[in-house]
């Protein structure tokens, strides 16, 4: 089976602008000190039609990026992203999207929606400038995709602030909907939910998943949430995917120390006996992205670190069937 | 032994111009020292205002209307600001979910700690550094003794809360209120954090409570958990037994309601509706319109029953499960 979205070897890279004294500097020939941050190193990632992959790991280790990639909101440094074979953006000199294939959900319904224009007319926008939709028609189109997430039709003509988190969030996954894409990013979706409210709206996706047949990259720091949603996840750290496989096999067995170390630190609610499960802390803190560690970028936390870590780069190796590791020690003896 | 911390009808009301929001109505419990009480509710369920209220941080136009918080004796509600003042910081502390809200981005470390210690007692500026070392080291902040001198935004967001919960240590306070301090971090740090502050609370003997949405965090610290609902308190309990089996229909919903506890891919047990607006709660169980059990006697308030370690407020508790 051919995949929907194809991300290769995609680097991207943020420098800040260089002051016009810096560039006089520069130009007279000093070294200016670079603060480029490495969002991504060569990540490479297929999702096939219809599978819902996560995509998980702490703040600053890309998955946002990588998310606003393959939406076409970020040009990518190097390497490219195609939906369907078609590039997400296209131009050289200040690429622009042009797909409608692929949209984005956001993490926060309080800044994602215009808080000016009632919520109907956030919806019918893209449809109708896409000719998706005729005006005349929007109406009903709007009504229509408000009762898939299941809101009230009527709610077309209210404004953001009537509404409470969890039907902000319904209005912009709606809005999302309405432009009949292929793919849906969700960077964190429901991280700004309610315990009560979360469950709703996951319920939601997998609804809509079941009756739409929707691709989904799911992004969340939370590793409950992704395992409930996904087919596959994958695991970044520091700009590179870790480890990626089937959702379950991730979870049962993890493959990179990082992805252990990750499992291991989320306190869970198992009872063994009259005693809370413990969970395990990782040592250390997440190193800068401004001046990444060599070799394997998990090296200095690593509790089964070897020299050849801190020089060579492990590439993403199939340890077992359809489950990747870029680790050079992996798979691991129990 | 008696509590160090007696809450006893602890009511706080905001008066705005929509009304009145009800934010904490009667909330009592107990604290011994050394314990770990967890607190949890969703957003606007009144426990941020309830660890407020402990510490007197309520402004107008909110108030305390009523109830009664005593440490270790002695009467909190009432109290003048000066003599507030002298409570806070030294008998008890609070930390925060973000550090920033309590540190000052331009003064060093070094100087917002002497400046704390100051403030309750004479030190030289020798033995108020030499202490800040102590206090970063307790929570393991590696070379402490040059990092005192950095400024808060030389520490990633994981080494300022830990800076927050020094400073909350450098007088030995008997009780700590912690709000959601670790909801803002990676888990991996939380993990540290939550490690650490298990084992300060067993050395220095300090009690907590620990706020948060997570029932997760809150039941690896607590060793009893009260679960709060518009305002009240809707279940308490040892956190094994409540999480084992909830009595009351909004923590069982809370407790199905997570991923982690479903098989993947299977609909989630949502508690349907949204949580309610604190002007106008409904009549009775404010719970009422969301759950699945309620009859007409549950437009009557429900009194918070005891039964031995474990109360709940319930016309119809769910029934204990069998010990497996």
């Amino acid at each position: 089976m051919s995949a929907l979205v194809e991300v290769e070897e995609v680097s991207k890279l943020f420098a800040p602008r260089l002051t016009f004294g810096e560039k006089i500097a520069a130009r007279l020939g000093s070294a200016i000190e670079t603060r480029t941050v490495h969002a991504l190193d060569r990540v490479s990632l297929t999702i096939a039609p219809g599978e819902v992959v996560g995509l998980v790991g702490e703040s600053g280790c890309g998955k946002s990026t990588l998310g606003r990639v393959i939406a076409g909101i970020l040009p990518p440094t190097s390497g490219s992203a195609r939906i369907a074979g078609e590039p997400v953006m296209v131009g050289n000199r200040r690429p622009v999207k042009r797909t409608t294939r692929v949209q984005m959900v956001f993490q926060d319904p309080f800044a994602s929606l215009d808080p000016r224009k009632r919520v109907g007319r956030t919806i019918a926008e893209g449809p109708v400038a896409h000719k998706l939709v005729s005006r005349a028609g929007a109406a009903a189109y709007v009504a229509r995709w408000l009762e898939a997430v299941g809101l009230d039709p009527d709610f077309a003509n209210r404004f953001p602030h009537q509404f409470s988190g969890g039907q902000r969030q319904r209005i912009a996954i709606a809005r999302a909907l309405a432009m009949q894409p292929d793919v849906i990013v969700c960077d964190e979706p429901v991280a700004s939910l309610d315990v009560s409210i979360q469950a709703q709206i996951i319920n939601l996706f997998l609804k809509l998943r079941r009756e739409l047949g929707l691709t989904m990259l799911f992004i969340s720091h939370d590793l409950g949430v992704v395992r409930h949603v996904s087919d596959r996840i994958a695991i970044m750290y520091l700009g590179r995917i870790v480890e990626i496989g089937d959702a379950r096999r991730a979870y049962t067995n993890p493959l990179h120390p990082y992805t252990r170390a990750l499992l291991d630190s989320v306190p869970k609610l198992v009872l063994e006996g009259d005693e809370i499960v413990s969970f395990k802390a990782i040592s250390g803190e997440l190193p800068s992205a401004l001046s990444p560690p060599s070799g394997c970028h998990f090296h200095l936390r690593c509790p089964h670190v070897v020299d050849r870590c801190r020089h060579e780069i492990p590439s993403l190796r199939e340890i077992e069937a359809a489950h990747w590791a870029a680790c050079h020690l992996a798979p691991f003896a129990e | 032994m008696s509590a160090l911390l007696e809450v006893r009808d602890l009511t706080t009301h905001f008066i705005t111009r929509a009304g009145t929001v009800k934010a904490v109505e009667s909330v009592s419990f107990d604290l011994a020292a050394g314990d770990v009480v967890g607190l949890v509710g969703e957003s606007g369920s009144g426990k941020s205002v309830t660890g407020l209220s402990i510490l007197g941080l309520i402004d107008p136009p909110g108030r305390i209307v009523a109830g009664s918080v005593r440490l270790a004796g002695q009467e909190l509600v009432g109290l003048d600001r000066e003599s507030l003042r002298t409570l806070r910081g030294r008998r008890v502390a609070m930390v925060f979910q973000d550090p920033m809200s309590m540190l000052n981005p331009v003064l060093t470390i070094a100087t917002q700690m002497r400046l704390a210690l100051e403030a309750h007692e004479r030190v030289s500026k020798e033995a108020a550094r030499a202490r800040s070392i102590e206090a970063l080291t307790a929570v393991r902040i590696p070379d402490a003794a040059q990092r005192l001198d950095a400024y808060p935004h030389q520490f990633s967001g994981g080494m300022r809360q830990r800076v927050a919960i020094a400073i909350a240590l450098l007088h030995r306070p008997a009780l700590i209120v912690c709000d959601e301090p670790t909801t803002a971090l990676d888990v991996s740090i939380q993990a540290q954090i939550l490690t650490e502050m298990r084992s300060l609370v067993r050395d220095l003997g300090t009690a907590l409570i620990w706020i948060s949405h997570d029932l997760a965090t809150v039941s690896s610290l607590a060793s009893r958990i009260l679960v709060m609902y518009a305002g009240r308190i809707i279940e308490e309990g040892p956190t094994a037994a409540v999480l084992r089996s909830p009595r009351h229909p909004y923590s069982r919903g809370l407790l199905q309601s997570l991923p982690s506890r479903a098989e993947p891919g299977r609909d989630l047990a949502q508690i349907p509706g949204s949580t309610p607006s604190l002007l106008k709660l409904a009549e009775g169980c404010a719970f009422r319109p969301r759950c699945g059990e309620a009859t007409d006697i549950c437009h009557e308030m429900p009194a918070l029953e005891r039964h031995g370690a474990r109360a709940y407020r319930c016309h119809h508790p769910l029934a204990t499960e069998a010990r497996s």
